[in-house]
Order: structure tokens, then C-alpha cells, then sequence
């Protein structure tokens, strides 16, 4: 297991100019990096992001797009997978948190939560490469490969559950803007407005 | 008094082409075989075929996000069954877009028998959501009065496609 600040510190250091969904590493993301092409979007409707990244993708062919989605995301949204695999965007690098609860909702077990292998269940669906790491130094040793080779490539990391339990009124937002305002400065940033 | 034609897939694509589509994220309904075939064909619109109709919500917000234009086409069906991904994926990140959806039980005249039909404008009217009616093509104009209307209140619109094309349900 690994803890996802951490992982996400190693990340920084080979992203380049990639847009980043940060997905479920929003919060921690938020602290390493806070530009126009930083995508915090929050949780518009759960198992979502993957397709938003696809898009993204799909509409910036030139620009590396990274997702950092959800195991609860894919097993919501599984049949995206061959989507994503059928279009193929070699510029789109999807990562998943795994830390196998419901995290947000008190940290109950996903489904089956011990023994889902995503990194096959990716392949299955037909992505050229898929990988499974639970530790962060075999994961940052193959990073600079995954990031250096075209994908589209899913990537599942084991992290340590952070859960909450305060009730949703009374959560702290970290998110400084909402998502719709996200998307209308990247818009204006990519110069499509 | 001549009937108006029933729904071509050429009408519709001529629309598409008119309005600037860019990319259909779409899953079949039961009748579109003759405007997939007319859409395969063009090399300037790509084809994003989906699993289920929620899916094709955040894809479609997504392709907005990075500049492009897209346009869902599915089945009212997949609509009801898409609420919380129209709700967050396109009504809260305002991505202006024409949902094309066909309306599967729809009857003009007579007595419905299909519950699709008969909670479709139910839903639309508890989401907030505009929609126009085309059966024909003399109703198509349509088509690109929504898209006009999705700019400028930066949401969905819903086209309902009362005749699946071509004439399926009369």
C-alpha cells in the first residue's frame, strides 16, 4: 500500500506539461500544483471521470491527458473501459486509486474489494498496457516508462484508505472554485473560447 | 394537405453538419442503422460509441472541455436511466449540447402502451431540461433552433425524435 500524497509527490516530478484530472487525489493534488491545467472537478456524478478524461483526450490529441480515477469509479463504470480501449488516445494515462472502500461514505468495502484484479480486467477490455502496484518504490521506477510510452495504459495503485466520517454539511471544501468554472478557464486557457 | 416527408437520416446529418458537430457519442436505439451508416461514412465526424447512455454524459463533457462540439444521440430510455450524469456531467459543468433522443413509445395519435413514453417528458420537465419535438422533416429546423438554445443557456437541450426516423412507431 501506498499513500496517495506521497504517490502523487513522485508523480509531479515526471508530468510535465500533461492536464491533470485529479479525481479522488484532488485534495492532496490541490497542494502540489493549482493551474489552469490542473482539473480538480470534484465528483459531478460518480464513475464519470474516466469518460471525461477520454474526451479531453479525444478533443487534445497534442497534449498528454492524466486521470487519477477510482476503483470505486471503475466498478461503477466499468463498460468504459472498452470505449477508452476502442478510441485509443495514445495521449491518455489512467490511474486509479484502489484502496478498497467507499472511502467518502465511512470507508465500507467495494464489492469483492480484496480480490478484483483492474489492471486485467483493463486488459480485458482491451487496453495495450495495464499494471497493478501496491508499493511506491516499484511504482517509481516504472514510472518514467508508463509516462514515456504512448497509451492508452492504465495504471491501478494500492493507497491507504482515507476515510471520512464527519457528516457531508459539516466537511471543510477544499476545491476553490466549482467544476463548470474549471472547465470554462481551461477552456480559455487552450484558447477554444 | 400533403404529409410532411417522415425523417431522413440525411436531414438530420445535414443538420449536424450545419450546426458544427464534431463528435456523436451515441448507443443504438432501435432504428438508427441508416443514419450510422450515413455517419460512418464521414470523415470529419467521429463516432463514440458507448456502453450505456450515462457514459456518454461525461465523455460528451469532456470533448467540450477540450474545444470540441459534440452531440449524444440516444434512446429515451437511457435517458431516464442517465439522470445523475445529465444532472452532473452536462447540467453542472454548463456543456452546451443537443441530446438527439428517440422516443420510443411515442404514438401521435391513439393510446400510449409504452411506459418510455409515457415518463420521458415527465423527466425532461423534472430536470428542467428544454426539449422540441421533430417527427419529420419538415419538422428539422428544429434541430438547429435547440442548438441555438443550448449556447445560450450553456446546458442540454433534448430533441425528441417522435418517428425514430423513419416512421417505426406509426
Amino acid at each position: 500500500m501506498m499513500y496517495t500524497a506521497e504517490m502523487l509527490k513522485v508523480f509531479a516530478q515526471h508530468r510535465g506539461d500533461a492536464i491533470v484530472i485529479s479525481g479522488r487525489g484532488g485534495k492532496h493534488w490541490m497542494e502540489i500544483s493549482d493551474t489552469v491545467m490542473d482539473l480538480p472537478l470534484g465528483d459531478p456524478a460518480m464513475g464519470g471521470h474516466s469518460g471525461f478524461g477520454l474526451g479531453l483526450a479525444l478533443a487534445q490529441p497534442d497534449k498528454r491527458v492524466v486521470l487519477f480515477d477510482s476503483e470505486g469509479d471503475i466498478l461503477m463504470s466499468m463498460g468504459q473501459l472498452p470505449t477508452i480501449a476502442e478510441q485509443a488516445p495514445a495521449n491518455f494515462y489512467h490511474f486509479i486509486l484502489d484502496n478498497e472502500v467507499y472511502a467518502t461514505t465511512g470507508g465500507q468495502p467495494v464489492p469483492n474489494s480484496k480480490n478484483v484484479d483492474y489492471a486485467m480486467i483493463a486488459k480485458g477490455a482491451g487496453y495495450p498496457r495495464a499494471f497493478n502496484f501496491s508499493e511506491l518504490d516499484e511504482f517509481s521506477k516504472a514510472l518514467p516508462d508508463i509516462l514515456a510510452k504512448p497509451g492508452p495504459v492504465f495504471v491501478s495503485l494500492k493507497v491507504w484508505p482515507e476515510v471520512e466520517n464527519t457528516p457531508i454539511g459539516q466537511r471543510v471544501r477544499w476545491r476553490k472554485k466549482g467544476a463548470d468554472k474549471v472547465v470554462s478557464d481551461l477552456r480559455s486557457a487552450l484558447g477554444t473560447t | 394537405m400533403t404529409e410532411a416527408a417522415a425523417l431522413s437520416p440525411e436531414t438530420v446529418m445535414r443538420q449536424m453538419k450545419q450546426n458544427g458537430v464534431t463528435d456523436i457519442v451515441w448507443l443504438p436505439d432501435s432504428e438508427t442503422n441508416w443514419l450510422y451508416l450515413l455517419m460512418k461514412a464521414d470523415p470529419d465526424l467521429r463516432l463514440v460509441g458507448v456502453t450505456r447512455e450515462g457514459h456518454a454524459c461525461s465523455i460528451a463533457a469532456g470533448l467540450y472541455a477540450g474545444g470540441k462540439k459534440p452531440m449524444m444521440l440516444i434512446q429515451n430510455t437511457g435517458m431516464m436511466e442517465s439522470g445523475d450524469s445529465i444532472r452532473g456531467w452536462l447540467m453542472g459543468l454548463k456543456v452546451p449540447i443537443v441530446l438527439m433522443v428517440g422516443y420510443r413509445g411515442y404514438t401521435r395519435h391513439g393510446v400510449n402502451t409504452d411506459t418510455a413514453a409515457t415518463y420521458t417528458e415527465r423527466f425532461l420537465m423534472a430536470f428542467g431540461i428544454p426539449f422540441y419535438l421533430v417527427e419529420n422533416d419538415g419538422d428539422s429546423d428544429r434541430i438547429s433552433i435547440a442548438f441555438k438554445e443550448a449556447e445560450k443557456i450553456q446546458g442540454p437541450i433534448v430533441v425528441l425524435v417522435g418517428d425514430e426516423y423513419h416512421g417505426f412507431n406509426r
